[in-house]
């Protein structure tokens, strides 16, 4: 395995009494792409900053590209890309200007292709302050991305983009993983991280409370297993028997839902009922919860 | 072309294009001038032999301290210095070159009034050109120092206008641009050497007009470039990336310090 690009050890950060970071670790691989997920104040933004240098942790030990951030960042700041949550411009500079800016700051030649990339390229000439959210938001990833690094962190990236530059972006983080950047994500969008990151960290009040490939949060400590069925005659709308192992059901227009603690027997019984009634089975899902669900079921966990 | 050149061309544009720092650095100096031409010549034929440096010294005024805080803090408000930052543009440049920039537009103004001010007003030119735009120099070190610092310590705009205020309105009235000094009662013409406008018309007078001045002229450059290097170093020091991070490398009472050569000067003029 290579070497990892961060590594994150009991970092802990408060502000006054509130603790907004308290003791996460984690590590991203090369090429990886990190989804960190977390409600509003739940310390995604906070951990970002720790890692890039901009804030100083209370506590923990911080390596980002083999340098240490707190003592390292001017050597770390040509290393990495970062797309601040707003996009930290001024609103006076032109769209081509900040290209040219920052890129002479970096020590590297402009990269125009990055705005046509993003869509902004009829925005060359437009002061920063007349651009929409969105585009503030695609410029600022085309300047993270100017200097080639091989990390990237990203605050929200696709907060306030139209479907096209969504998945444009989406694209071009699949791209930029498959020529071995790493990409540290962090996001409300569930669905987001569930498509695009190789492995996700769950963030409340300040903990990581899951860590591992959205396929393993949302099966680990999963206490259920959703099994929706559809027949031809809605023999499962009323007057079903109670299936083994059902621990809820609910009923939509057309499916019958069961949530299982063990989807085997249930589905079973689920089968044996209909031949045994004379009806015909139209459609069967077992379906794992989502990664929206599974963060909904951890956080009421927390909650509680 | 290096990052400086960059930085130095966005931030001279950004004095054209921002409506605020256009109209500081350019159309209000310009009107008062033609202004003062029009009517101060008429109510006070006096006012004319002091008229180019006092106009200058407004000049600079209006662009260090009244327009150069604002925009620093509402870069600092508005993540620009985060974004800065992690982009690896040094503090230095953040605050050395808007600074400079705001030095080059006044100089330009100062260059249009020292033109136009004699076919138009009459008013007498320097007998040293060279002096003229030292001392010139000297004033904007020294006045964008002050803005600088002013810029660094506010923690938000009105603050800024607060502070700025109270250097401009004060060099307005007791500087000498306006009245002379030897008009004033003693007590405030003493205060007024707290002002780097005061010490400015002092070295005009002596040494491009090659008048005789009260106090020594030397001491007014002293006090001026000693000014403006402390304005600027503590400025430096007391410089912040972010408004949301609390840590401060001094207390922001510091910045008092800046005005120490100016009331060192009270015991040598």
């Amino acid at each position: 395995m290579d070497e990892p690009v961060l590594q994150v050890e009991g970092l802990r950060k408060s502000y006054g009494d509130t603790v907004a970071v308290d003791g996460i670790s984690l590590t991203a691989q090369p090429g990886e792409i990190l989804g960190l997920l977390g409600p509003n104040g739940a310390g995604k933004t906070t951990t970002l900053e720790c890692l890039e240098g901009l804030r100083r942790p209370d506590v923990g030990r911080l390596e980002v590209l083999g340098l240490d951030p707190t003592r390292q960042a001017r050597g770390l700041w040509n290393r990495i890309g970062v797309q601040l949550q707003s996009s930290g411009l001024p609103r006076t500079m032109r769209v081509d200007e900040a290209m040219t800016f920052f890129a002479a700051y970096h020590g590297v030649a402009p990269r125009y292709d990055l705005l046509e990339r993003l869509g902004l390229a009829e925005k060359r000439r437009a002061l920063c302050g007349e651009l929409s959210v969105g585009q503030q938001r695609r410029l600022a990833l085309a300047l993270a991305m100017l200097h080639n690094p091989p990390l990237i962190f990203l605050d929200e990236p696709t907060a306030g983009l139209d479907v096209a530059s969504r998945v444009e972006l989406h694209a071009m983080m699949q791209e930029l993983r498959a020529q071995g950047t790493t990409l540290i994500l962090a996001t409300h969008d569930m669905a987001e991280a569930e498509k695009l990151a190789d492995r996700v960290g769950i963030l409340l009040r300040g903990k990581l409370v899951a860590l591992g490939s959205p396929r393993h949060i949302t099966s680990v400590g999963a206490s259920w297993t959703k099994v929706s069925a559809r027949t031809e005659n809605d023999c499962l709308a009323d007057g079903a028997p109670a299936f083994p192992e059902v621990l809820q059901q609910q009923a939509s227009e057309e499916y019958a839902m069961y949530y299982s603690s063990n989807p085997g027997p249930t589905v079973a019984a689920l089968l044996a009922y209909i031949e045994a009634q004379g009806d015909r089975l139209i459609d069967l899902r077992v379906e794992r919860p989502s990664l929206e669900e599974r963060f909904l079921e951890l956080t009421q966990e927390e909650a509680r | 072309m290096t990052a400086f050149a960059q930085h130095f061309l966005f931030e001279f544009r950004t004095g054209l294009r921002n409506k605020d720092r256009l109209l500081l650095n350019y159309l209000f100096p310009l009107g008062f001038y033609v202004m003062m031409g029009l009517l101060m010549v008429n109510i006070n034929p006096m006012f004319q032999e002091t008229m180019l440096p006092a106009m200058v010294v407004f000049t600079i005024l209006s662009a260090a301290i009244l327009g150069l805080p604002s925009p620093l803090v509402e870069a600092r408000d508005g993540g620009v210095f985060r974004s800065y930052r992690i982009n690896g543009v040094p503090s230095l440049s953040i605050l050395a070159i808007p600074a400079l920039t705001t030095l080059f537009h006044a100089l330009i103004v100062s260059a249009i009034i020292a033109l136009t001010i004699n076919p138009l007003f009459g008013a007498p030119l320097p007998v040293d050109w060279v002096s003229f735009w030292a001392t010139s120099l000297l004033v904007a070190l020294a006045c964008a120092g002050l803005g600088s610092l002013i810029g660094v310590i506010s923690s938000n705009t009105q603050v800024t206008v607060l502070w700025s205020q109270l250097i401009y309105l004060p060099s307005m009235m007791l500087s000498g641009m306006m009245v002379p000094l030897s008009l004033l009662p003693a007590g405030l013409a003493r205060a007024a050497a707290l002002l780097p406008a005061t010490h400015a018309m002092r070295a005009y007078a002596a040494y491009a007009y090659g008048q005789p001045v009260s106090g020594s002229a030397l001491v007014s450059v002293l006090a001026l470039t000693a000014g403006g290097v402390l304005a600027l170093g503590l400025a430096m020091l007391l410089f912040r990336w972010d408004s949301q991070l609390a840590e401060r490398r001094a207390h922001p009472a510091l910045a008092l310090l800046a005005l120490a050569p100016y009331a060192a000067s009270l015991l040598f003029l």
